[in-house]
């Protein structure tokens, strides 16, 4: 278990220098010159050519990719345009506020789509079936920034339960988790579903049932866990799709957290805040998907890498 | 041809495929969905009511009435012609930005799978590092490098989205390549281009058809949700992405506004997730993507 895990550390390395490396092609080799857009157009030469060379971008390229590389490592990832604070601590702060949103609306999508998973597969064809599995296909299909703006207009603007934006008690949660959660909920029960279905026509199923098991025992208990695998993966792998929905459902409810954070700083052009924002929700998402791999050898004993 | 012959039913592979897919109701929902679409591209100057650039200050944001049937912009622009004409958008999305994607990850997928060895281990990284990001703060990431334009976020998107394709054609390409007839083309001496082109890439097809598919729905997911940022499709083009982003300043007082472009954005690619869906289930029942 040790051994996997450690093995699992070091092979995350190469994706995250990968990382690192893309990204700062990405910003480094397109065209425009940072300067200008730190200073307008108003600069004059001399200015520029010494600030070019106290941030280093006379350098060569590969001096350049180095430096960077290093100082990513370090925990560095260079000033905002915008504010001239350093951008890795602009991230720090607002972090919270997007981990709780990815964190409420996991548990709005664990929620609907087990349970909506489940029913659906116990009454497999049942017009409940039929129905709950197209409002999944829907919710799948349509864009979070709308979802978002219609539950806006009916709990906000219409009833006035809820409200429309910004950061506060829980009831400015609610709406941006709701949001954020339709999609993974609609993967998790369609994926529920069908692998509950699977699960239910196993050998052991039948034994449970023969030795006269009540049904319920047999669904939540015997045929539960072999489906838990499913729901964990799935989470794992909307882990991206909901960080990457944050920055739209962010953006909608004015929540103040690493997605608004990446939208304005695009409008803004203020390029290390972009690049560091994109940077940190990769290394966030490797990490994650790392716990997702190591939580299958505790819920699946068959999965003991070795 | 003998006569006895040619009374006995075949059916080939396509057709039985065919057969089950038109069994299934819900991919014909998505079919007609989709052959909708096309038409309403092809025809938009016929179909719209009004020019979609027409602005009109005295008509500016109208509720739905018979003379303007979604009713009208903050510019007094019609906004089903505007949906209208925002159709061909979506689909150029589709088509072009997926057509890019399929085809790298085809390409990358098959060279990985067919030759092995370091090619394999550096696509498949590759293949990793594009999975670890966001999807889409990648895109805007690139699309902010090279600049906010429609034509940025259709090479945005075909740079990244051949990932998912990639792997899974790997995926075939590695059981297909240990098959008995690539073995019996390698001993005629068929070059490597020939037996993935003519031998492997033909049994491949189905998968590649089905993720082309789900994909073109993803591609219009994505297109419009840069254009709700203001980085797809910049104004006057009437985006359904970007028509949102204008009506959220109006959410209140105009809900139709910001509640037909959405519509058709969901219809859309719920036509492409119930066909793509369909055809998983029709050409393969074996394959679970």
């Amino acid at each position: 278990m040790t051994n996997y895990i450690i093995r699992r550390l070091l092979l995350t390395i190469p994706t995250l220098i990968g990382i690192i490396t893309i990204t700062f092609l990405l910003m480094y080799v397109v065209p425009g010159d940072p300067i200008r857009i730190l200073m307008g157009q108003r600069g004059d030469p001399a200015t520029i050519a010494m600030i070019r060379k106290q941030m280093g971008l006379d350098d060569p390229l590969p001096v350049q990719y180095f430096r960077f590389l290093t100082n990513v490592l370090r925990g560095d990832f260079g000033r905002s345009y915008a504010t001239n604070r350093p951008v890795l601590s602009e991230i720090l702060t607002r972090f919270p506020a997007t981990l709780k949103l990815a964190l409420a609306s996991m548990l709005v999508a664990s929620v609907i789509g087990l349970s909506a998973g489940i029913i659906s597969a116990t009454r497999q064809y049942s017009l409940f079936d039929y129905s709950s599995m197209v409002v999944a296909l829907m919710g799948v299909s349509a864009p979070v920034f709308w979802v978002g703006l219609l539950l806006m207009w009916v709990f906000g603007y219409t009833l006035g339960w809820l409200p429309i934006s910004g950061y506060g008690n829980i009831s400015y949660l609610i709406l941006p988790a709701i949001t954020l959660g339709i999609r993974p909920a609609a993967y998790i029960a369609r994926m529920t579903r069908s692998s509950f279905l699977e699960v239910l026509r196993q050998d052991y199923i039948r034994t449970a049932r023969a030795k006269g098991l009540p049904e319920r025992r047999v669904i939540y208990i015997h045929a539960m866990r072999n489906t838990l695998i499913t729901v964990v993966t799935i989470l794992g792998m909307e882990l991206a799709s909901l960080l990457s929905g944050a920055v739209l459902t962010e953006t909608i409810f004015a929540w103040p957290g690493i997605g608004r954070l990446s939208v304005d700083a695009i409008i803004k052009r203020d390029h290390p805040m972009v690049q560091g924002t994109v940077l940190f929700t990769a290394i966030i998402f490797i990490f994650a998907n790392l716990i997702v791999d190591i939580s299958y050898a505790f819920l699946d004993p068959r999965i003991r890498y070795e | 041809m003998n006569k006895d012959l040619e009374n006995i039913k075949t059916t080939s592979y396509w057709k039985d495929a065919f057969r089950r897919l038109r069994k299934n109701k819900l991919a014909m929902v998505g079919l007609y969905i989709i052959i909708a679409l096309i038409l309403t591209a092809i025809f938009a100057p016929w179909l719209a009511p009004y020019d979609p650039y027409e602005v009109s200050y005295e008509e500016y944001l109208q509720p739905p009435s018979l003379k303007h049937p979604l009713g009208t912009d903050e510019f007094g622009r019609d906004i089903l012609s505007r949906i209208i004409y925002g159709s061909r958008i979506s689909l150029e999305v589709g088509i072009i930005a997926e057509g890019i994607a399929t085809v790298v990850g085809v390409l990358l997928g098959s060279i990985s799978g067919y030759f092995g060895g370091w090619v394999d281990h550096l696509i498949v990284e590759l293949t990793n590092i594009v999975f670890a990001f966001p999807f889409l703060l990648f895109v805007i990431a690139i699309v902010v490098s090279l600049g906010p334009s429609l034509s940025n976020v259709f090479l945005a998107v075909g740079a990244l989205n051949w990932a998912g394709t990639a792997r899974l054609i790997r995926g075939q390409v590695l059981s297909l390549k240990e098959s008995e007839y690539v073995e019996a083309a390698r001993a005629l001496g068929a070059s490597n281009t020939r037996i993935i082109f003519k031998h492997i890439l033909p049994n491949c097809i189905a998968p590649i058809i089905v993720s082309a598919t789900l994909g073109m729905g993803g591609a219009i997911m994505i297109e419009s949700s840069l254009s709700f940022l203001g980085l797809g499709a910049q104004p006057p083009t009437p985006s359904w992405g970007s028509m949102i982003d204008y009506a959220k300043d109006f959410l209140r007082t105009n809900l139709w506004y910001s509640f037909f472009p959405g519509l058709a954005i969901m219809i859309t690619v719920f036509g492409f997730n119930l066909l793509g869906d369909g055809l998983r289930d029709a050409l393969d029942p074996r394959l679970k993507i």
